[in-house]
């Protein structure tokens, strides 16, 4: 089925290019990180984990698209989702990839990666992580391939694919669970020390996922012959809309905890995202933008004039999917750590080449998903004829 | 060419005779002395220490504490505060005990430095969230760190609520005064993690930590476990506080406060 990639129009081929462009570019960058060491990014002691891995907690919740096709499709026979089932699976895929990239690229002794395997530490969440990362791309590109091929040949699948498919349902959600126990579990971090943290992963994941699934939907429908269908995107439009709502409750929650119990320490990582602390503003413009863009995303998907247009819809879900990457990226992550376990402010942001080797990340994982997009598309209009 | 069994059983006599005598010999010349603990390390249970703020009285006398410790493990002075590489140093009260600050404090504490380390936690949450267990806890109390298995992945800088791990964001040996340089101590490479260690290897030859050794008394170090040592003595008589006590970590490092012989 590879082949199908290998063959496409001048605009399928200069998309490729134009990706192995980014991808090259940040690889050059990286491998300058790779010889100079982390100094070239502008994290510092007090700021450890920025750019890299505020991606790598996003694409975790990117990776949960399939599941929320799955669940309909094959727990409740919910047939419209037949044709997006396998985009969901193959965002997943490439979604995974691009996470463990972004875990790579933050690393300090990447040659070293195979000591997680080497000397594996069950008590470390983040041994864990890499189990249940892994897990899921096998189980996303097992399902996907085989489900596909089987599609191909004009069969039926297999018996031994349906229980894998039901173990990737909440294998799925032990990927947010998990990521997000990297944070709630440390102690002394105090907006990351909360109960909700992983129910508040999973419904941000639920409303990004999808959301994005829609726009590769509409893309799809547009560059090629196979449609996805109008119900099964409004189906997906609705969930998002749902998720979404109880991602901004989820936050709202952390909100009154911090301020109506008036504990400093919980109200200062906040203070500082959305205000600032001793002018130090660095993120506030950037968390009122998602701000912004959430509740108008909200209104618009609430709405069911809105979420019934086609460009209202994509307009909505582009805003929703900016507003949780700022959210769940940067504004956890970064806001995690200030202020430090000094209580001092000092602040972060990304450098030339940071953003290089994260743009090259993201490229990659986009050339990988045209691929398998490429490949799924292709059979998916040889059988339509 | 074949050998028969009188001659493999000779053959295989003379090199075990050999094998023995060669090691009896290098035993002598101590080249085996390096992995046998030597007699006079320290031992204890539970190393902590009690550092009696009072007694520090002066720039110098902190600073004395801190280059003793640099010095000897090749700390680099990388110059830019934002990647300095540093095991102890100095913080205000209020920065040192973030939550037990009061609006109206004695002048005496408030513009008191504290001198910060790593706290060798008894249940240190650094070591809980290793992926590779490049840090872990001794039998004896003493966080270590593996520089040669860390990953760099800084998931221990993240769970340390003391802030006391560093990372090499680039090449350190530049950053060490070849003058200064102590050769019997290793130099770290780029993209590990690293941290007091409680001069481990000073306690293995029976010689305190360097920084206790350069207090002039002000730092006990000792066997929190023993309740004859001079450090629990010193716990019994005066009032100490420890960093962030709440968390659970229970950190290893108590400050006597207060000043004066009994305060």
């Amino acid at each position: 089925m590879l082949e199908k990639a290998l063959v496409g129009s001048r605009k399928y081929w200069t998309w490729v290019f134009f990706l192995l462009a980014v991808v090259g570019v940040g690889f050059l960058a990286y491998l300058n990180q790779f010889t100079t060491g982390l100094g070239i990014t502008g994290l510092s002691r007090d700021v450890t984990w920025g750019l890299y891995i505020a991606q790598f907690t996003f694409l975790v919740g990117v990776a949960a698209s399939a599941v929320m096709v799955v669940i309909p499709y094959y727990l409740h026979d919910y047939k419209k989702f037949g044709k997006v089932v396998i985009l969901g699976e193959f965002l997943a895929v490439s979604a995974v990839i691009m996470c463990l990239l972004f875990i790579f690229v933050d690393l300090g002794q990447p040659m070293r990666i195979m000591n997680v395997v080497l000397h594996p530490a069950p008590g470390s969440v983040m041994f864990w992580d890499a189990v249940v990362l892994n897990g899921y791309l096998f189980l996303n590109l097992i399902i996907g391939w085989y489900t596909l091929g089987a599609e191909k040949k004009g069969v039926k699948p297999e018996g031994w694919v349906k229980p894998l498919i039901y173990l990737s349902i909440p294998w799925a959600v032990s990927i947010h669970t998990v990521t997000a126990f990297l944070y709630a579990g440390l102690p002394g971090r105090h907006l990351w020390l909360t109960a909700i943290m992983a129910a508040r992963f999973l419904a941000s994941a639920f409303a990004s996922g999808p959301a994005l699934l829609i726009l590769l939907c509409l893309i799809v429908r547009k560059v090629s012959k196979f449609d996805p269908g109008k119900e099964a995107i409004q189906s997906l439009a609705k969930i998002v809309t749902y998720a979404m709502c109880a991602n901004v409750f989820f936050f709202l929650l952390e909100v009154f905890t911090a301020f109506y119990s008036g504990i400093p320490s919980h109200q200062h990582p906040i203070t500082y995202l959305f205000f600032g602390i001793e002018g130090h503003t660095n993120l506030v413009p950037w968390m009122w933008t998602a701000t912004v863009l959430a509740i108008l995303s909200i209104i618009l998907l609430v709405n069911p004039r809105t979420r019934k247009n086609e460009t209202t819809l994509a307009f909505a879900a582009a805003i929703l999917f900016i507003a949780a990457w700022i959210d769940k990226g940067m504004g956890l992550v970064v806001g995690g750590f200030i202020p430090n376990p000094f209580e001092k402010v000092v602040e972060y942001s990304p450098t030339a080449p940071e953003v290089a080797i994260t743009l090259g990340v993201w490229a990659l994982g986009f050339l990988i998903l045209t691929g398998l997009y490429k490949i799924a598309i292709s059979i998916k209009e040889e059988t339509a004829t | 060419m074949s050998i028969n069994r009188r001659e493999f059983i000779r053959i295989a006599g003379i090199s075990t005779i050999l094998g023995l005598g060669g090691s009896v010999i290098a035993d002598k010349l101590g080249a085996a002395s390096e992995v046998l603990p030597n007699e006079k390390a320290l031992k204890g249970k539970h190393w902590g220490m009690a550092i009696d703020v009072g007694k520090l009285k002066t720039d110098a006398d902190y600073r004395k504490c801190i280059d003793a410790c640099h010095d000897i493990h090749n700390v680099p002075d990388i110059g830019n505060p934002k990647e300095e590489v540093k095991w102890i140093w100095t913080e205000s009260y209020e920065h040192t005990f973030p939550g037990l600050e009061s609006k109206f404090m004695s002048e005496s504490v408030e513009h008191k430095p504290f001198m910060v380390l790593c706290n060798h936690c008894e249940n240190p949450a650094c070591a809980r969230v290793c992926p590779t267990k490049a840090t872990y806890k001794r039998n004896d109390g003493l966080v270590m760190q593996d520089m040669h298995r860390c990953i760099g992945c800084r998931f221990c800088m993240a769970a340390c609520p003391f802030g006391a791990r560093s990372f090499n964001w680039r090449d350190p040996r530049p950053f060490i005064k070849k003058e200064k340089e102590n050769k019997e101590y290793p130099t770290r490479m780029k993209g590990v993690v690293e941290k007091c260690t409680f001069c481990f290897e000073r306690l293995a030859k029976g010689l305190k930590p360097a920084c206790v050794e350069a207090s002039g008394g002000a730092i006990v170090f000792g066997d929190l476990e023993d309740p004859d040592s001079e450090i629990r003595e010193v716990l019994r008589t005066r009032y100490t506080l420890r960093r962030k006590a709440e968390l659970g970590t229970g950190p290893s490092i108590y400050y006597v406060i207060g000043g004066g012989e009994h305060a």
